[in-house]
């Protein structure tokens, strides 16, 4: 993953100098391989073969209404899905949604960030309830906003002219499923930028200070340079989750007015439809845009995977 | 910094102003499972009649009765077992030198990205075939698949914060390999152990898309999904108060969990996650 991978790898291990090297190394590995094995066992269960069988399925004609159509059909389902103008709209909706909450969330978040890093009172209670947001079930913090936007129920729809109901147009709909996604997840954000924030050296900033430096110049030219990992990390996490949106969607539209996102009509496929061999192939092209994603943000913005245990 | 009573009054406000984005959302939910039903039409943020009927009425519910029961058992096995085999590891992760190390984190990795929908359509037809569809393992083992990378990755931060070489002090003060794991290695890792164990408990009752898709009834359905399935034609007038209530009900425990481990768990939630 990187160079600097080495200086963890050079911890001592207790008791290697007292036995000769390559038995003890053998031994070491040994351990290693029993330790990770019912890990890895079950995450290459769980997902292994699912994955190489959603393939599988993706190729067939699979209809659990109509199992006796069962029938290898190559591409087919490929064509049909990628020549649906609903794949194309839940395709454009995902990525709306993804591109502006992520987008906000980097901006809201790094303030909040900030609020949290420097602020001189009460710093226990704002780290604490900033958390809420984080700890609240998804499905219940939608069902808050899909009642908060109901005509006659909803405090918020009272701010609006006589009438609106914005779960029921298009446009202020997903704007509703882009709030509510970034009220969740702002915090998660702004805790790996905060955690980022901590590996600016105050030194730096008081010698640019010093220098005439205002506090603008200094969060620029100084914070943002040193936080371009943290940032790079929390950006690649925040785009494959929100990417993956199903529970606000669910709740607060439930595909109405074409505001469903790829995993959502997939669901439907499944659940409603029924049809596997249709479901399969769009969780097959889900998992591939997927790792087009993560493929572009670590090979060309160069997001270096975080290895477990750096700070 | 800036301590002046300027300085003070400034950060007292823009605290205040993020205080407000965390609560009001919450608030308004929980003012909802207090009003009364009839007065929802009201628009008003706060109760005007103020009622216990609504969590009376979830609790006289068997489906979310049920459903609460679902979700408590199954988040506590999958957690359980996602501590017991991810702990394993984690040391080995963070203690050991061994080739294949980097495949376990990025498998890790990899699951901790991977969209849950690409898994659910094969997993509802091997789960059906398999007879572990609509059960307790049929949500297990997805939940456990998805708990682990967060706690091998959270933990092995842990482990490498751990002053190991205490141990060897402990022995060369005559304990036992077992005394000295007991009292001094036990004690220096359960907190890290504890931590990860509330953030995949939260993974896993957090869940929606597996407990909606792989059940088809309050056999094996957690109680996020069941509340979705909350409809005003049966015993409820209306699903709203009811919902309210649920979603409070369900929100309880994990603010309890995240306000009295607030520390450990931005520890725990920002490890792994940035390059030094």
């Amino acid at each position: 993953m990187n160079e600097e991978l080495s200086s963890t790898e050079a911890i001592p291990v207790v008791g290697r100098e007292a036995a000769p090297a390559s038995a003890n190394r053998r031994s070491e590995r040994r351990l290693g391989w029993m330790l990770c094995a019912p890990a890895a066992v079950v995450m290459v269960a769980v997902t292994g073969w699912p994955i190489v069988y959603s393939v599988l399925l993706s190729l067939q004609r699979f209809d659990l209404r109509f199992p006796a159509r069962k029938a290898w059909i190559g591409m087919d389902n490929y064509a049909t899905v990628l020549s649906s103008s609903f794949w194309w709209n839940a395709f454009a909706v995902t990525m709306l949604v993804t591109v502006v909450s992520v987008a906000v969330e980097l901006v809201l978040g790094m303030v909040i960030a900030l609020v949290m890093y420097r602020t001189i009172v009460g710093r226990g209670l704002v780290r604490a309830v900033v958390l809420i947001p984080y700890g609240i079930v998804t499905v219940a913090a939608a069902y808050g906003w899909k009642y908060a936007w109901t005509p006659g129920t909803g405090f918020l729809t009272r701010l609006l002219p006589a009438g609106s109901a914005p779960l029921t147009d298009h446009f202020p709909a997903i704007g509703i499923v882009i709030l509510a996604e970034i009220w969740k997840t702002t915090p998660f954000m702004a805790l790996l930028l905060m955690a980022g924030l901590a590996l600016v050296p105050e030194d730096a900033l008081k010698a640019a200070s010093m220098d005439g430096a205002t506090a603008w110049q200094r969060f620029i030219r100084i914070t943002l340079p040193l936080m371009k990992p943290a940032i790079l990390a929390a950006l690649l996490f925040r785009t494959l989750d929100a990417f993956r949106i199903f529970d606000d969607i669910f709740v607060l539209t439930n595909g109405a007015q074409n505001t469903s996102s790829v995993s959502l009509i997939a669901y439907h496929n499944l659940i409603g439809g029924l049809n596997l061999g249709i479901g399969s192939t769009m969780s097959v092209l889900i998992f591939i845009t997927v790792a087009l994603i993560a493929f572009v943000f670590v090979k060309v913005l160069g997001t270096s995977a975080p290895d477990a245990g750096r700070r | 910094m800036d301590r002046t009573a300027g300085g003070i009054t400034r950060w007292s406000v823009v605290n205040l102003l993020v205080l407000l984005y965390a609560l009001v959302p919450v608030v308004w939910i929980a003012s909802l499972s207090f009003k009364d039903p009839s007065t929802f039409a009201e628009g008003t943020f706060f109760p005007t009649r103020w009622t216990w009927r609504n969590y009376r009425g979830i609790f006289d519910n068997a489906d979310f009765v049920r459903g609460l029961g679902n979700s408590i058992g199954i988040g506590l096995v999958s957690t359980v077992v996602a501590i017991a085999i991810g702990t394993m590891a984690a040391y080995a992760v963070a203690r050991l030198d061994f080739p294949g190390k980097p495949l376990v984190l990025g498998l890790s990795l990899l699951i901790a990205m991977f969209p849950q929908i690409s898994l659910v359509t094969p997993l509802f037809e091997i789960e059906r075939s398999l007879g572990l569809f609509d059960t307790w393992p049929g949500l297990i083992l997805p939940y456990i698949t998805f708990a682990l990378p967060l706690t091998i990755y959270t933990l092995s931060t842990f482990f490498r914060e751990i002053p190991w070489d205490l141990e060897k002090a402990a022995k060369m003060d005559g304990a036992t390999p077992l005394q000295a794991f007991r009292l001094v290695i036990v004690p220096l890792a359960t907190p890290g152990v504890v931590t990860t164990a509330i953030l995949a408990f939260i993974v896993c009752w957090n869940d929606f898309l597996f407990s909606i898709s792989l059940t088809s009834s309050s056999r094996a359905r957690t109680a996020p999904a069941t509340i979705s399935f909350f409809t005003g034609s049966s015993q409820f007038e209306n699903p709203t108060g009811s919902i309210a209530a649920a979603a409070i009900v369900i929100t309880i425990p994990i603010v309890v969990f995240v306000l009295v481990f607030q520390r450990r768990i931005v520890a725990g939630l920002t490890s792994g996650a940035v390059k030094g």
